[in-house]
């Protein structure tokens, strides 16, 4: 009696594992397939006719890295990338110089006006302007067609600044107390003894920021109208929407890259830096997420 | 009596007592000793400055422009002096004929989202966290979160690659078993279903994090208990572990709900164009090509507010029922 159960146990914990695996190995293969794909795509040969599967296979052998050297040797291509670089670090540092001091402050529980402030801060939180007023500020302050229009509107995140106030609060109180028995100011405190001991939370914050400025699409189609202030994003979409591609990047119709495979290199390019630093960050990200969800 | 002094103190008792001079004493301490604390604190005052500016140039001023909603607004007369016209705009989007697509478009795809794409992630949360290979389950699960940081413009080249009538894969297999090709993201048959699919494919992965902490959290005495009591793997997941991730659920539940009128304006802006406009059009996407394409900015602001003002009840309510039901709450 005792043996059957035991064996019957055994069985449905086989068959659980497969039918749970099993699960696992499909959603990886959903998540990897379109990926693969648009590689393969972009390295496919001109006038190629032995892609096995659909296309996901292509022999090694004959990947065409033409549509990589089309594209990286393209003024309007290196422009794009160079302004998401300068929107990417800039936009990061206005946003740390505005969201570390402002949470630190808030942090703090009991200094005269806290109530106040904090109120100032969550009542955009929870009710939001909407568009067109606040393209109405950009305007009025002559940011339109000028990277400022892109990296400060979005210069505080509240959710960011809320994640971070709740880390400093959870700080140990007794090394601040220290340095200010010490004579530090509350700056000095801030840099030399938070800052030290927030490296989850900046670097968290921080990705999340960088990651918004990299992938940056509606404020540059709202604030840029000069094609030379485009970032990548924009310069992707207008490469995938045009039917002509002499429009955004030379394209020479004796050529030995396809339209397919220039627009596919264009997508693995954009997304190449996220997908590098990625498996270094995940963990950092998928830890401060926790962190600043749900309160218990 | 100002009632904030402390009952009992000396200075107090003397203010009671009654002169005019002795009234002054203690104010002037008083605020000598408010002055005394910010002075204190001056650091962390100075230290706020630029975030404050920010939000009052960046947040506040916009809350100031939206008073355009109730103004005829004529750029050349400003803000301030447009004139007054009431609740024309808001009387006029309700009666337009878009209204009743505007909120069904952002209803359905807010929905469809939730309601699809929660299964997915929690089936995905407990198969990582059951599985018996961890090395495999984390590497899994790494690889599920990663479509979450790719933009929509990247997601448009991905679903391109996968969907276009020419050479895209899913056509190619249409075509190989003999269907023709279907143009998905140009008709509005299949536009919902490729929005619907593809927010689940990007973000499913990333969503699983909630669940897969309150999965951890479960106290493991009990699945063992379960165990020995008889319990199959079915059993103890129906009764053990659903549990104890329902106030995840509910949490995350009230929360999209209190923000069901953001149905993804970034998606839907990469990935919509004319012939699809009546499946896809949402309330922001409405007000950008209002505002931005057609200058109607009045228009667009009340329709803007009208989205703010029900945004905000909702989460306001949505936060109380989350509190309520699962003693958590996001602030």
């Amino acid at each position: 009696m005792e043996n059957r159960l035991y064996r019957n146990r055994h069985w449905d914990d086989l068959l659980f594992q497969i039918l749970v695996n099993g699960l696992l190995i499909t959603i990886l293969v959903m998540v990897i397939i379109p990926l693969w794909k648009v590689w393969t795509m972009s390295v496919t040969p001109l006038n190629y006719l032995d892609a096995k599967a659909f296309g996901l296979w292509i022999n090694p052998i004959k990947w065409s890295f033409e549509a990589y050297k089309q594209l990286l040797g393209h003024p309007s291509f290196l422009q794009a990338a160079t302004n998401s670089t300068i929107i990417t670090l800039g936009g990061l540092t206005i946003n740390m110089f505005l969201t570390v001091p402002l949470a630190y402050a808030l942090s703090n529980p009991k200094f005269p006006g806290r109530r106040f402030f904090i109120i100032m801060v969550m009542i955009p939180f929870l009710f939001n302007a909407g568009l067109i007023p606040t393209y109405l500020v950009v305007q009025k302050l002559s940011l339109v067609d000028s990277f400022w229009a892109v990296m400060l509107p979005g210069g505080v995140n509240i959710y960011n600044l809320l994640v971070m106030k709740s880390f400093f609060e959870g700080l140990p109180e007794d090394f601040k107390e220290a340095a200010r028995m010490d004579g530090a100011n509350e700056l000095e405190v801030l840099l030399k003894v938070v800052l030290p001991l927030s490296k989850p939370i900046l670097l968290t914050v921080g990705l999340w920021y960088a990651v918004g400025h990299w992938n940056e699409f509606f404020n540059a189609i709202l604030y840029l109208n000069n094609a030379d202030l485009q970032p990548l994003p924009v310069l992707l979409r207008n490469i995938l929407l045009a039917a002509n591609m002499n429009e955004y990047v030379e394209y020479d119709a004796f050529s030995s890259a396809s339209v397919q495979a220039i627009k596919s290199a264009g997508v693995f390019l954009t997304m190449l830096p996220m997908v590098i630093i990625y498996p270094f960050i995940q963990n950092y990200f998928t830890k401060g997420t926790l962190l600043g969800g749900v309160k218990q | 009596m100002p009632s904030h002094y402390p009952k009992g103190d000396p200075i107090m008792n003397k203010a009671a007592a009654g002169t005019y001079l002795a009234l002054q004493v203690p104010r002037q301490n008083h605020l000598k000793k408010i002055w005394k604390t910010v002075l204190k604190y001056r650091w962390l005052y100075i230290m706020m400055l630029p975030g404050l500016l920010y939000f009052i140039i960046f947040r506040y001023w916009p809350l100031w422009n939206a008073q355009i909603a109730f103004k005829d607004f004529k750029p050349l007369l400003g803000v301030e002096a447009s004139p007054f016209v009431g609740f024309e705009h808001f009387i006029a989007f309700f009666k337009s004929f878009y209204f009743s697509q505007l909120i069904g478009n952002t209803l359905i795809f807010s929905l469809a989202k939730l309601i699809l794409g929660m299964p997915v992630a929690i089936i995905l949360a407990i198969s990582i966290y059951e599985s018996a290979f961890k090395r495999f389950a984390r590497f899994v699960q790494t690889i599920s979160y990663m479509p979450h940081f790719l933009s929509w413009v990247i997601m448009f080249g991905i679903l391109l690659v996968l969907l276009s009538p020419g050479e895209g894969l899913i056509n190619e297999i249409i075509k190989s078993l003999g269907g023709q090709p279907i143009p998905f993201l140009t008709s509005p048959e299949y536009f919902r279903g490729v929005v619907v699919i593809s927010d689940i494919w990007k973000e499913t992965g990333w969503s699983t994090i909630i669940y897969l902490a309150a999965l951890i959290a479960i106290d493991p005495t009990l699945f063992e208990a379960a165990a020995v009591d008889g319990a199959s793997r079915l059993q103890r997941i129906w009764n053990i572990s659903l549990p104890g991730i329902l106030p995840a659920i509910v949490v995350v539940t009230i929360l999209r709900l209190g923000n069901i009128l953001d149905a993804g304006f970034n998606q839907i802006f990469v990935l919509y164009s004319l012939p699809v406009y009546s499946v896809s059009d949402i309330i922001d996407t409405w007000v950008y090509r209002q505002g931005v394409l057609e200058f109607q900015f009045a228009l667009a602001t009340a329709v803007g507010l009208f989205k703010g003002v029900i945004g905000l009840v909702m989460i306001l309510v949505a936060n109380r029922m989350a509190k309520k039901l699962a003693g958590s709450a996001i602030y």
